[in-house]
């Protein structure tokens, strides 16, 4: 059984999400191994996520490099590459940085690559059975990976619930990052999205529209019902594209990330990315035309209707409950 | 600038119904339609743009057969200037590795500048454009929303990443980039436009013309393979309201007040 | 021969120029500039693209008699179309009296054939013009009607002037002369009473004859100096159709809902050998519709009633024209050299302009020159099509419409399932006449009566009529593929063509004799655009067909409070004038309360559109639906009938936004009829 590393996501010294949930994902490929964490970054920020690491990680790699102060993808490979060993198992979560570090990282270790991973059922021999989805989640399939020669597994954000981690003081140890210079590509500035006139992070209740609300003129709709409930419009990535509403009130991997009380997903059908973006166990409630939408397999609640009728329906009626 | 698009013929994911089969280990094939994956044509609208501001043209290429051809055609009739088919038995049932190893020997086989891929298609791996910059020791960048270009062979890209964000990269050329959609507006390829380029010879370039070692490629040399397609379990997906829809908008009413909505 | 008391102008010394010499001077070089102003505006004409407008002449002589003699479409606009009546029957008869002063400018002796009754005419031709040009005027400037906006107003009340310069000088010349007469006793030629002429004779009856000698010869001069400035001024602006309506009335088109083809004198088969579709340049458009850019008064009655520029969308078909027209007098001036071969779209015009048209066709209804707007944007599309340049929003359901032969990307086999849903299947078994049965009527359904779920109501409906009627019919199911009608509209004639050829095989392999559809817009297509299939009709047509014959009863309204509006399509009614039997099927249920709004028949206002239409986001500021629907509140109506499954969907969505859920509802011709239809006792089944 190849030995398992961690990559770990941080920014400003905190750690991401997806440290715990690659933890549980790493206990899912083999039970008795502890997997090492390995984090790369430069300065307090470094150190104080891989600090935060030492209550759940047992053994903690510190790559740490002026160079590698902002995470570019081609410099962290070429540091992962100087110090993990050949032949083991990375999991990287399967985002951003992810699909740009992976697949390139996978051909440089000589190792398989998997991207997308939802479940691991086990290893027998030498393959890692897995479970991914095609077709824009419309179907999953059941994906064997040979590692024999190691692997790069990226694990779907969200899809692995973190496991009470047993306490364990981490042992952090500094690795070298090795020659870091002549990179190919450079960071330069990240441009900050105009945060709009509403800040959708902050709403406790969101009206959530997809494509399913057809045209631009509908989306008053929304905000109708959005009032009367006291909530917020936010949308899913269809609608942006379209330029309904402003990229500032998109929820998902590429747009915000919300953490709502309640989430009325109207008209969506229900794509990962899209529900990467809802964090905080929301109550979620579903209202869509399609019974076969991905999303009822998400919501707490659902309902197979036509939105334009429904919603204008259900703010007359809570009008009618708070006038009451 | 010398461009390369990779591109790849998949089931159009908005005009099909995704069903699975009676034996339930594959997807209902007969009654697909399938056209361009939606990112690579992006990709080659972006490419089209590149070469009328900085000179150049524009080749598609696609690992695949004669089925995979009237992909080629179609982007060629948007205006790509070379279209090429690369094909062999031993291509066939290759995973993401066997695929940008195929399409490197090709680049190796020619002289790009830029090569570009979509960011992602049907099987939503993401995998081969990274793949094969790793193969050539080009820089590579994912999630491209825009590309200047820079004198002195350099890029200016922007990435799509968290929060709306973009992140501002310089890259040098040669380079492999993914693109995302919606980073332009491509035109519109018409009936017509497919017409005129009904009858334009694609060339097909196999294992040997390529110089590419059978033993790397195909199923054979997959490490990851895909054993079956099943229905995701639904779980305990949502409790479905019934009743009227009065009805089941007041049930909805109390139950998002008892979640802490509702004032 | 009255005895000359003053010199006439032919024998008067202008300037130590003999009058005659002068005049002829004059009308020489006026001739020789008209002719080369024309043969400039010509040159465009020589390099446009073929169009055949010779054929049919008899026809075409009738058109000219109906639309421009009998200046037909004028009176639709009440005052200025008696204005102008007034204005180009008075130019009718003075023509002639322009042709004589000519002739007399230079011969003293020439006598107008038709005498004192001609005489009679012209006076009060002149003086009618002159109070015309006047009214006109003073609406301009005071009353500034909406439709003139944004035209060159000073250029309209120069000419309105200079026509009424026209008619003072000649009535000066008339009225001096006569008056000259009655001072010396001689006798007075004829003036008819209170026409301008005579009341100018009576003012100037006590000057003194050289005064009237003076005003004789300055009036004259002024007269043919202001004849001939007009005549080679008007080329320059909207005026010019004083010399071009009769020509473009002419060669006007005759097969009005037929679309011109992509190039005239080139079959299908041969298209692939054009280089470039539709109109990119100038030079792209026919020689017609260049004609028609001359030909354009600027009345603004076009935009006036176009639904798109009601409701601010960037098109308005007035300016559509004028920019043309201003575009080539820019590239091919008077003088230097022409240059051609700018591009229009991205030039004067904008994409969004283009694309804004739902080819209604109200502006082509109102032009009193018949000026012809379809195939103009038609063809401007076509060419955006060729180029690439179509908005994202249309390109899905093009490429949709390309893979699926619909635009929702729904699947071919699932056509026909509108007929099995909700147990229909067991009331009213619909055949599928795919070679194992066959029928005598077809039922052409297209797309969104076959997918839409609300819409599928409406085939429903449809077939359950037909088969109380009694008739033998089937449907295409699988085999039948969009009509393609917004498709070709939308420039996209390739694909059309291959829609067209799909459907016409089956059509024809099936052998039914007649075709019935619900859907306007399929119906105009099996009508106009294809060619080899078998006659068509609507279903309110056979429905009405069916009331005359006594072979349909209805049953009294459930609801006799309510006040129903008929809502007329544009592609049934506007397009194809079917305008009664709509309303006949609904005067025949007894107790229906119906009110018709005032802009009904051809003067309908468009849903917002159909096919592609119905996905093409364009900037406005209000939906045409919702203004349609507040005109049915308006006219006192909670019902709107339509008779088309687009003006259904536009309908039913404006309710909503326009917030009138509750008190309007929208219903089909064919769902009605289907309600009230009392079972008919002796049916064959």
């Amino acid at each position: 059984m190849p030995r398992i590393f961690a990559y770990i996501v941080h920014k400003a010294g905190v750690l991401d999400d997806s440290a715990a949930e690659l933890l549980a994902a790493a206990g899912r490929i083999d039970a008795a191994q502890s997997p090492t964490a390995v984090a790369t970054g430069w300065g307090t920020e470094l150190d104080a996520a891989c600090e935060a690491l030492r209550s759940s990680y047992a053994e903690i790699w510190k790559i740490a490099h002026e160079a590698l102060a902002y995470p570019n993808a081609e410099l962290v490979r070429k540091a992962l590459l100087n110090v993990v060993p050949k032949g083991s198992i990375l999991l990287v979560p399967h985002n951003h940085f992810g699909v740009d570090l992976s697949p390139g990282l996978s051909v440089n270790m000589n190792a398989a690559f998997v991207p997308d991973v939802l479940d691991i059922e086990g290893v027998t021999g030498t393959a890692l059975k897995l479970v991914r989805q095609e077709f824009g989640g419309q179907v999953s399939a059941h994906v064997r990976c040979d590692i024999s020669s190691g692997s790069v597994i990226n694990i779907r954000p969200g899809a692995f619930k973190p496991v009470d981690s047993v306490q364990v003081a981490g042992q952090i140890s500094e690795m070298p990052a090795g020659n870091l210079g002549g990179a190919k590509r450079r960071y330069l500035e990240t441009v900050v999205a105009e945060t709009g006139d509403v800040d959708i992070t902050k709403h406790q209740i969101l009206v959530s529209i997809g494509r399913g609300i057809q045209e631009k003129e509908n989306v008053a709709i929304a905000q109708e019902l959005a009032d009367a409930l006291g909530g917020a419009v936010s949308c899913s990535r269809p609608v942006v594209d379209a330029k309904w509403l402003e990229k500032s009130r998109q929820v998902g991997s590429s747009g915000q990330t919300v953490k709502p009380k309640v989430y009325l997903a109207c008209g969506i059908s229900g794509s990962f990315q899209h529900l990467a973006g809802i964090k905080g166990n929301p109550f979620i409630v579903a209202i869509n035309k399609n019974p076969k939408a991905p999303i009822f397999r998400v919501a707490d609640v659902g309902i197979v209707d036509d939105i334009l009728e429904f919603m204008p329906e259900m703010t007359n009626r809570v009008k009618e409950l708070q006038h009451a | 600038m010398e461009i390369l698009v990779c591109a790849k013929r998949v089931p159009d994911t908005s005009e099909n119904e995704i069903e699975l089969n009676r034996a339930g280990n594959d997807i209902q094939r007969d009654d697909l339609v399938y056209s361009v994956n939606e990112p690579d044509n992006y990709a080659v609208e972006e490419a089209l743009q590149i070469v009328d501001r900085a000179g150049g043209s524009v080749t598609v290429a696609t690992v695949g057969g004669e089925d995979d051809e009237e992909i080629l055609r179609r982007e060629m009739a948007m205006g790509a200037k070379n279209a090429v088919l690369l094909s062999d038995e031993a291509f066939q049932g290759s995973d993401g590795r066997g695929t940008a190893t195929v399409l490197k020997a090709f680049v190796q086989k020619r002289n790009f500048d830029l090569i570009l891929t979509g960011v992602q298609a049907d099987d939503g791996a993401a995998q081969v454009g990274g793949m094969l910059a790793a193969m050539l020791d080009y820089p590579f960048a994912s999630l491209v929303t825009s590309i200047e270009v820079v004198e002195g062979r350099k890029l200016k890209v922007s990435r799509e990443i968290e929060g709306g964000n973009k992140e501002i990269n310089e890259i040098d050329l040669p380079c492999v980039l993914s693109i995302q959609t919606g980073i332009n507006e491509p035109r519109y390829v018409g009936m017509r436009g497919i017409r005129q380029v009904a009858s334009v010879p694609i060339p097909t370039l196999d294992a040997a013309d390529l110089g590419v070692d059978a033993g790397h490629v195909g199923e054979r040399a997959a490490k990851v393979k895909r054993v079956d397609y099943f229905a995701p379990p639904v779980g305990k997906g949502a409790e479905m309201l019934e009743g009227s829809r009065e009805e089941r908008i007041d049930q909805l009413i109390e139950l998002v007040r008892a979640k802490g909505g509702l004032k | 021969m009255i005895a000359d008391v003053i010199q006439s102008p032919a024998q008067a010394t202008y300037w130590l120029i003999q009058g005659r010499v002068l005049f002829l001077v004059i009308t020489l070089l006026g001739v020789v500039c008209f002719a080369y102003i024309v043969a400039k505006r010509m040159t465009p004409l020589m390099r446009g693209a073929p169009d055949f407008r010779f054929d049919r002449p008899l026809a075409r002589l009738v058109k000219v008699l109906q639309f421009w003699l009998g200046q037909w479409r004028h009176p639709r606009y009440r005052t200025a179309g008696t204005i102008h009546l007034l204005i180009f029957a008075g130019f009718i008869i003075l023509v002639i009296r322009a042709f004589s002063l000519l002739i007399l400018a230079v011969s003293d002796h020439f006598v107008m054939p038709g005498g004192h009754l001609y005489d009679i005419l012209k006076d009060y031709a002149a003086t009618i013009v002159f109070f015309a040009v006047g009214i006109a005027a003073i609406r301009r400037l005071v009353f500034k009607p909406a439709r003139y906006a944004k035209g060159n107003t000073a250029d309209a009340i120069f000419l309105l002037a200079l026509i009424g310069v026209l008619m003072a000088a000649d009535s000066v010349f008339e009225a001096s002369k006569a008056a000259a007469h009655a001072q010396t006793g001689q006798a007075v030629e004829f003036l008819a009473t209170l026409s301008m002429p005579w009341v100018l004779k009576n003012a100037l009856i006590s000057a003194s004859l050289p005064t009237l000698q003076h005003l004789n010869l300055g009036a004259f001069f002024t007269h043919e100096v202001t004849f001939f400035f007009l005549l080679c001024y008007r080329p320059f602006g909207i005026q010019f159709h004083v010399e071009t309506s009769l020509f473009t009335i002419y060669f006007s088109k005759l097969d009005r809902e037929t679309l011109k083809p992509v190039r005239w004198g080139v079959p299908d088969d041969q298209l692939d050998q054009v280089k470039s579709f539709g109109v990119k340049t100038f030079e792209d458009f026919t020689w017609k519709h260049m004609l028609d850019f001359y030909s354009c008064a600027d009345c603004g009655r076009c935009s006036d009633q176009c639904p798109a520029n009601a409701v601010g969308r960037p098109l308005s078909p007035r300016f559509l024209t004028t920019k043309a027209r201003d575009y080539s007098f820019r590239h091919y001036p008077m003088l230097g050299r022409s240059n051609n071969g700018t591009a229009l779209v991205g030039g004067i015009y904008s994409e969004d302009e283009i694309w804004s048209c739902t080819t209604c066709g109200a502006c082509e209804a109102e032009c009193p020159l018949l000026v012809e707007y379809i195939d103009k944007i038609v063809d401007l599309r076509r060419g955006m099509v060729d180029d690439g340049k179509v908005p994202q929003s249309l390109q899905k359901p093009l490429k949709s419409l390309e893979s699926r032969g619909n635009p929702f990307g729904k699947m071919e086999k699932k056509r026909a399932e509108w007929a099995k849903a909700n147990g229909f299947q067991q009331t009213c078994p619909v055949k599928i006449l795919n070679g194992k049965e066959s029928a005598e009527t077809l039922y052409f359904v297209d797309s969104i009566t076959s997918y839409d779920d609300r819409i599928q109501a409406i085939g429903r409906a449809t077939a359950k009529i037909l088969a109380q009627l009694g008739e033998n019919f089937g449907i295409l199911g699988a085999a039948e593929k969009d009509s393609g009608h917004e498709v070709r509209r939308f420039g996209e004639e390739t694909l059309f063509m291959a829609l067209r050829d799909h459907n016409t095989e089956a059509i024809r392999a099936t052998g039914v004799r007649r075709i019935v559809t619900a859907d306007p817009h399929a119906y105009n297509a099996l009508k106009h655009d294809y060619r080899f299939v078998p006659e068509v009709e609507h279903i309110s047509q056979t429905i009405a067909r069916g009331v005359r014959a006594g072979r349909i009863q209805f049953n009294p309204v459930e609801y006799p409070d309510n006040v129903y509006a008929y809502h007329d399509p544009c592609y049934l009614g506007r397009h194809n004038q079917v305008y009664d039997d709509p309303r006949e099927v609904l005067d025949a249920i007894p107790g229906l309360q119906r009110v018709e709004m005032q802009r009904s028949r051809d003067r309908s206002f468009c849903c917002g559109g159909g096919g592609l239409a119905l996905f093409y986001e364009p900037k406005e500021e209000q939906r045409m639906g919702v203004r349609r629907v507040r005109m049915a509140a308006e006219a006192g109506a909670n019902v709107m009938v339509t008779a088309c499954p687009f003006c259904m969907v536009n309908v039913e969505d404006a309710i909503k936004v326009a917030g009138m859920e509750g008190k309007m509802t929208a219903i089909d011709l064919a769902e009605l009829a289907g309600q009230q239809i009392a079972a008919t006792p002796n049916r064959e089944d």
